[in-house]
């Protein structure tokens, strides 16, 4: 689909520079010429809406190292140096905090797009296992983010998830004194984990750049899930069309961001982490951020430690298995009515779970926790395999052509008729 | 057939959250009340710190807090914008006033202590050099007052939380109501440890104001009240001095962005209105 550019520049100085490195070929075939399906709607414009986040993350961070202290004794305050005394520091600080949010809401609006029209099934099924390695590593770089400033919530939540391995037989202790650096979350802790934190980024860019190449090699999936069949009907040219595209919901994704940013920007940020940590005093409540809280609740629900654990991996790891999980050969939701109502009791099991997860334990949120967990895995293990048995799906449009023109016709009807 | 169950199971699931949630809400609320919500000048998108409100919790804070809480903020804090408005003047009057540290040993080797200057952080509390110190007599260190608003809040709960983060709606000001509310909520006059919306009634700190504690230049009746909002005015400031300016930025980003958008929108229009 990708196919060899056409590319030949203009002037001598580019043929020259172009016949020793086709870099110009390579991003003239892969951001202007490059067939997109002319179909896809907005939601398809959360994979540069991504590339812009991770970024301003990156730009944002390295500002923030610059002032930053990695040491238990003076994270806290420097990040409180941050905030009074550097130069616009409060802004590069809430674009970070605030900036990791945006990130999460816009990779998991792209990953429920990616289930809901069947992106993950063949030959997407390398595509979609790429994002998964990438969100693993987004979820590991946001945790040890949060470790970061040394405030209260930031030290329970280190000694939460670095416990959680004391849980595997026989080696756990080693593996957590290993990680710990020690014999509990200290110094250095916080040392390793602001090293990781800057090097997972650089990690996530590397996976990022397999995943565009990926999909430009099998070129995107489409709300109606046909393949493409005729580059010059089904298609049009991601310059200047999906380009425009892009930058509109780009900056009105911005809106939401800048509106946290400036005006709510400690909305999400928990108050007991404007108290520097000191390993006596443990926070009467103890929760994650917003985005891991799902797995939480998960992790929570279950009363044996390391089943619990591997429930909350199984979570995550499962959905790496998806296209193989989901047997049936139509992709978008649109032509499978049975599918589309698990995908939206999935959604509500995923908000559900969001919810509980952050709220204080008790026996009525333990069930609620238990029965919305049992319709998580339930969702991804029996009924995805099952509706592939089962459903009966509705017939598909001929090709991406016939769907926009079938569209079209539909909305000029009653102009028609009359 | 389909139809029917999405419509009717996604209201029932919610239903359900909402019932769980209100009957744990319910349960809380009988012993513990939630802090009412004041009105504040830094509320809203245009909401600003009110100068003299800021100078009288200042006030509040040097006379009673500063007993034994700490406020890590530098002095020259106080003249910077967007807060308190203090002259250089003043400031440097106040900073010399009190006896600070000095980084470095002198030539003998020995820690001594000299004037403060506005670049100085306020030192500790006289009485409590350090938290060990403080604990000793409370049973509980002081708090830092530099972040306290920011580490201050109470559960708003479903499906308030919501509204909160919502343009036109939002508040986020659990901090300052949280502060206001323990300041007032010393309502048992035989008991000075026992706070109404503390959690769990039982609070280390005792009364620590009460009306014609502070006497103010400007007029403010001396009242509980008035020292309560100025304090948790103050401590907000103190949390958050960036306010003003934050919200003035954001302005100006907010209808660049929307401007900018509504550009895009147009010319995306036009490129793909050429499509057949």
């Amino acid at each position: 689909m990708s196919g060899t550019s056409s590319y030949v520049p203009k002037s001598a100085l580019g043929r020259w520079f172009e016949s020793r490195l086709p870099i110009m070929g390579l991003v003239h075939s892969s951001f202007v010429a490059y067939p997109v399906p002319r179909n896809i709607s907005y939601l398809w414009a959360f994979g540069a809406i991504l590339s812009f986040m991770l970024i301003a993350q990156i730009v944002t961070g390295i500002v923030l190292a610059m002032h930053y202290v990695p040491s238990a004794a003076l994270a806290f305050a420097s990040i409180e140096h941050i905030m009074r005394d550097v130069n616009y520091g409060w802004l590069i600080r809430y674009l970070h905090t605030n900036g990791a949010s945006m990130f999460f809401l816009a990779v998991y609006i792209h990953m429920f797009r990616g289930l809901y029209y069947g992106s993950y099934k063949a030959p997407r099924e390398v595509l979609w296992i790429l994002g998964v390695i990438i969100y693993v590593l987004m979820t590991a770089a946001a945790f040890m983010g949060y470790v970061l400033p040394w405030g209260s919530m930031s030290f329970a939540g280190a000694t939460v998830i670095t416990n959680l391995f004391t849980a595997i037989p026989l080696v756990g202790g080693s593996v957590s004194h290993w990680l710990w650096g020690g014999y509990a979350v200290g110094d250095p802790t916080l040392n390793r984990f602001f090293s990781l934190h800057y090097l997972l980024p650089f990690m996530i860019v590397g996976v990022v750049g397999l995943h565009v190449w990926a999909l430009h090699v099998t070129g995107q999936n489409n709300p109606d899930g046909v393949e493409v069949k005729n580059v010059e009907r089904d298609t049009v040219p991601f310059t200047p069309y999906a380009t425009i595209k892009d930058f509109f919901a780009l900056s009105v994704f911005l809106i939401l961001y800048a509106w946290f940013v400036f005006y709510i920007p400690n909305y999400l940020l928990d108050a007991d982490n404007s108290v520097m940590a000191n390993p006596l005093v443990t926070p009467a409540h103890i929760v994650p951020e917003w985005y891991l809280l799902p797995f939480y609740a998960i992790l929570r629900a279950i009363p044996n430690k390391l089943v619990g654990v591997l429930a909350l991996g199984a979570a995550i790891a499962l959905l790496a298995f998806i296209p193989w999980l989901d047997t049936s050969p139509v992709k978008s939701a649109k032509y499978r009515p049975l599918f589309r109502f698990f995908f939206w009791v999935f959604v509500v099991c995923c908000i559900g779970l969001g919810y509980l997860g952050s709220q204080e334990v008790s026996d009525g949120t333990t069930l609620a926790a238990r029965i919305l967990a049992f319709g998580y895995f339930a969702f991804l293990i029996i009924v995805l395999p099952l509706l592939g048995l089962i459903e009966k799906t509705k017939p598909m449009p001929a090709s991406i052509a016939d769907a926009v023109l079938a569209k079209k016709g539909e909305a000029s009807a009653p102009s028609v008729a009359s | 057939m389909i139809r029917l169950k999405t419509s009717f199971f996604v209201p029932a699931a919610l239903a359900l959250l909402v019932v769980s949630g209100s009957i744990a809400l319910a349960q809380d609320e009988a012993e513990q009340p939630k802090p009412a919500r004041q009105s504040w000048s830094f509320s809203g998108m245009f909401g600003t710190f009110d100068q003299a409100q800021l100078q009288r919790g200042f006030q509040v804070y040097k006379e009673v807090c500063s007993n034994c809480h700490r406020l890590s903020i530098p002095f020259r804090a106080l003249e910077e914008p967007g807060g308190p408005g203090f002259s250089l003047a003043q400031v440097q009057t106040l900073a010399a006033s009190y006896q600070v540290v000095n980084d470095e040993p002198n030539e003998k080797g020995e820690v001594f202590k000299r004037p403060g200057a506005p670049s100085d952080i306020f030192p500790p509390p006289d009485a409590f050099p350090n938290d060990q110190a403080a604990a000793a007599s409370f049973g509980k260190a002081p708090p830092d007052m530099a972040l306290l608003a920011k580490a201050r809040k109470y559960e708003r709960g479903f499906p308030w939380f919501i509204f909160d983060a919502l343009p036109f709606v939002q508040y986020q000001e659990v901090g300052a109501d949280y502060i206001y509310a323990i300041l007032t909520g010393y309502t048992k006059s035989d008991d000075t440890q026992w706070n109404l919306y503390y959690p769990g009634h039982r609070i280390a700190m005792p009364q620590p104001i009460t009306d014609g504690a502070v006497a103010y230049k400007d007029g403010t009746p001396p009242t509980l009240d008035h020292y309560a909002k100025d304090m948790a005015a103050f401590l907000s400031w103190a949390a958050d001095p960036t306010l003003d300016e934050r919200k003035k930025i954001g302005l100006r980003v907010m209808i660049f962005l929307i401007v900018f958008s509504s550009l895009l929108y147009f010319t995306k229009k036009r490129i793909w209105s050429d499509l057949h």
